[in-house]
């Protein structure tokens, strides 16, 4: 891993996360994974070691860490576990909505007990008839006197269940994309509940569940930015997020590579460790390089970020190149490890399943291709 | 109260080490130097009273100039200020010289307990401890896998082959623990933001009262003769069991009592 430009104490940070990341999460992926298990004692260890708040002011209880350095955090996070990385990641995409759209009251109350931990976050887009047309969006938030009354059926929530506080986009206006806005719901909304969690092929123990709104009153003052507002909000938001599930990525496709490189140099045929055929050595060679491409292009747009520059554009490619490529990593180490990969008692058919809901979320891969196209063709 | 928690800087010990061919010493530039893992739980019960009862707990560590960064990493807990003691004769001391160093920083501070690990994961002579304590004339409880602490009184469980034996002591006294007293929390990010501004007082030999003819490697009593490397992994055994489960599970007993395991 780069570790240019680091400060002495940024360092000390990715040793606490590499370290955090093989002693404990690591040895429980496995096990956690086949029983969807939600480890919320792990997010409860990361907050005490002050991990889910770092690209926050420490103004409202983060640490002020630039994207470049917390993304990192999540890489290494995600090549111990993948469901935590990813966690994380859709933690501080929520919290980051609330950090930059609330009002400062809102703020002041919620926004400590998010950075701190406490709080887990969710972000609420998808709807069952709406997901990649996400301005297709139904549920309706209606102005009753100080609380907007919510109803309708939000799908695929992240930590739904688990989650302190939901952003929700649901419609206040007209159809389409100017009539959404974003809300920050509290867990303990009266009015909303859970469906039972998707029986997912992977990142099982990561609940995904849709949210039904029967009637939920939620304090108007809950409102980020103004009506009208949330799709923005929405899409502002995922640009960031993006950057997360490429730093999961690459931390998926790093453990597959690690886990590949010592199974080819153990294993062997015909007299000689596999690693010894080109074969064998070509395809490592591949899933290292792309490994590296894939983290360089991300902490360089995260530099932009982190610099004010545009970076939406390269946040879609980052998503986009490392999911695709964590998903022939994970392919290969499954072909590496040859029918011993195809069984549980190694990690790569786990990778494997993971890598692909990668290529899905916060925009489906063929969306991503859709945000850079546009933005190269709007010149 | 005030705690002092004697740590040490060690080699990674996952990682494969060099010795110096001329003095045996271990050439500490090819491996990754790390805080003694024993020390993690020696910290983690200092904070563990400080969280309780309210204290003051001061890391002392005799090391290189680069052990600075043990220090800091001690500090990142949560501790509040660090002594160093530093100088170029200290090279290659061991165990008593150590303790002498040791003993000579402490006679200058005023302290309640001295909470340390049990053993260093390089030298492993687990005597450090009771060795201080001898010099300073202090009651030592080693070994403690639980530690209990009644106004001045201290109740530690000492931890044998075969089970553990309750001795006490006043304050103030040593206490050296094993892995089984705690679990040692992670260090905070913003533990280890603070580090850099806990005040670390760095001391030489005659600062601690000790001359250089007490120390180092010429001065040392103990002298290592020889060093060699360890034998490269053998391929471990294979025990085939007739599907019973009994004749594999007794070849396997069998190959234990060999190695004199049980
Ligand atoms: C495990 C998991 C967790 C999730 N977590 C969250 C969450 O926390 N919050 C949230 O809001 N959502 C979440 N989602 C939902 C996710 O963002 C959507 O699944 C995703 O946006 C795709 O929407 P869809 O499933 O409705 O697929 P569809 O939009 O129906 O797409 C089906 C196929 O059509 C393709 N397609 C659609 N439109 C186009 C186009 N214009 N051009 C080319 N191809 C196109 C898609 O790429 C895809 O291949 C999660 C999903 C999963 C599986």
């Amino acid at each position: 891993m780069t570790v240019t430009r680091l400060e002495p104490e940024q360092r000390e940070l990715l040793d606490l996360a590499r370290e955090f990341a093989v002693r404990e999460l690591a040895p429980r992926a496995a096990a956690d994974e086949a029983a969807a298990t939600f480890p919320a004692d792990l997010f409860r260890r990361l907050a005490a070691s002050d991990l889910m708040g770092l690209p926050f002011d420490s103004e409202y209880g983060g640490s002020g860490q630039p994207y470049a350095v917390y993304l990192r955090v999540v890489e290494e996070l995600a090549r111990g576990f993948l469901a935590v990385g990813l966690g994380l990641s859709v933690h501080t995409l929520a919290t980051w909505a609330v950090a930059t759209f609330a009002s400062d009251e809102v703020r002041k109350t919620w926004l400590p007990r998010m950075t701190s931990g406490e709080l887990l976050g969710a972000y609420s887009l998808s709807e069952p008839g709406s997901g990649s047309d996400a301005a297709g969006l139904t549920t309706r938030a209606v102005r009753d006197g100080d609380d907007y009354v919510v109803n309708g059926t939000k799908a695929w929530v992240t930590h739904g269940g688990e989650a302190g506080f939901y952003v929700l986009m649901c419609r206040t206006g007209e159809e389409g994309s100017r009539g959404i806005s974003a809300l920050l719901v509290p867990a303990d909304t009266p009015g909303l509940s859970f469906a039972p969690p998707e029986r997912k092929m992977g990142l099982r123990s990561s609940p995904t569940r849709q949210l039904i709104f029967d009637d939920a009153r939620v304090p108007t003052h809950h409102l980020l930015a103004e009506e009208g507002h949330g799709f923005r909000i929405a899409m502002a938001a995922l640009d960031g997020g993006r950057l997360g599930i490429a730093a999961c990525a690459v931390g998926l496709a790093q453990a597959a590579l690690d886990q590949s490189l010592s199974y080819a140099a153990e294993r062997e045929q015909f007299g000689r460790p596999i690693a010894d055929f080109q074969g064998i050595g070509f395809l490592l060679a591949d899933m290292a390089t792309g490994v590296e491409a894939a983290r360089a292009l991300y902490l360089e747009a995260a530099d932009r970020r982190d610099l004010g520059q545009p970076y939406a554009r390269m946040a879609a490619m980052a998503k986009l190149f490392a999911s695709d490529h964590a998903m022939r990593v994970a392919t290969d180490a499954v072909q590496v490890h040859g029918g011993y990969g195809y069984v549980t008692d190694y990690p790569v058919e786990r990778y494997l399943r993971e890598a692909k809901v990668l290529q899905i979320v916060e925009g489906t891969n063929q969306v991503q291709r859709v945000v850079i196209s546009r933005d190269l063709l709007r010149r | 109260m005030r705690i002092i928690c004697p740590v040490k800087r060690v080699p990674d010990t996952a990682a494969s080490k060099k010795v110096d061919p001329d003095d045996f010493t271990l050439d500490r530039d090819s491996v990754e130097a790390i805080l003694n893992a024993n020390d993690e739980w020696s910290i983690e019960e200092a904070m563990r009273i400080k969280e309780r009862d309210g204290a003051e707990v001061i890391v002392l560590c005799m090391g290189p100039e680069q052990a600075q960064t043990t220090v800091r990493k001690a500090l990142s807990y949560g501790l509040d200020g660090a002594i160093q003691v530093t100088d170029p004769a200290i090279h290659g001391s061991d165990a008593v010289a150590t303790a002498r160093v040791l003993a000579g920083a402490l006679r200058e501070e005023s302290f309640d307990l001295i909470i340390m690990g049990n053993q260093s994961s390089d030298a492993r002579t687990t005597l450090v401890p009771a060795m201080l304590a001898e010099f300073l004339d202090l009651p030592a409880l080693t070994y403690a896998r639980k530690l209990e602490i009644d106004g001045r009184k201290l109740t530690a469980h000492r931890e044998t082959a075969s089970g553990h034996v309750v001795v006490e002591a006043e304050m103030p006294a040593i206490v050296s623990v094993v892995e089984a007293i705690n679990e040692p929390r992670y260090p905070s990010f913003k533990g280890i933001m603070a580090a850099k501004s806990k005040p670390l007082s760095t001391r030489d030999l005659g600062a601690v009262g000790v001359d250089a003819s007490e120390v180092g490697l010429a001065n040392s009593w103990t002298q290592i003769i020889e060093a060699t490397p360890r034998p490269p992994k053998q391929a471990g055994e294979k025990v085939d069991d007739d599907g019973s489960g009994t004749v594999g599970a007794k070849a396997i007993a069998d190959f234990l009592a060999a190695q004199k395991f049980i």
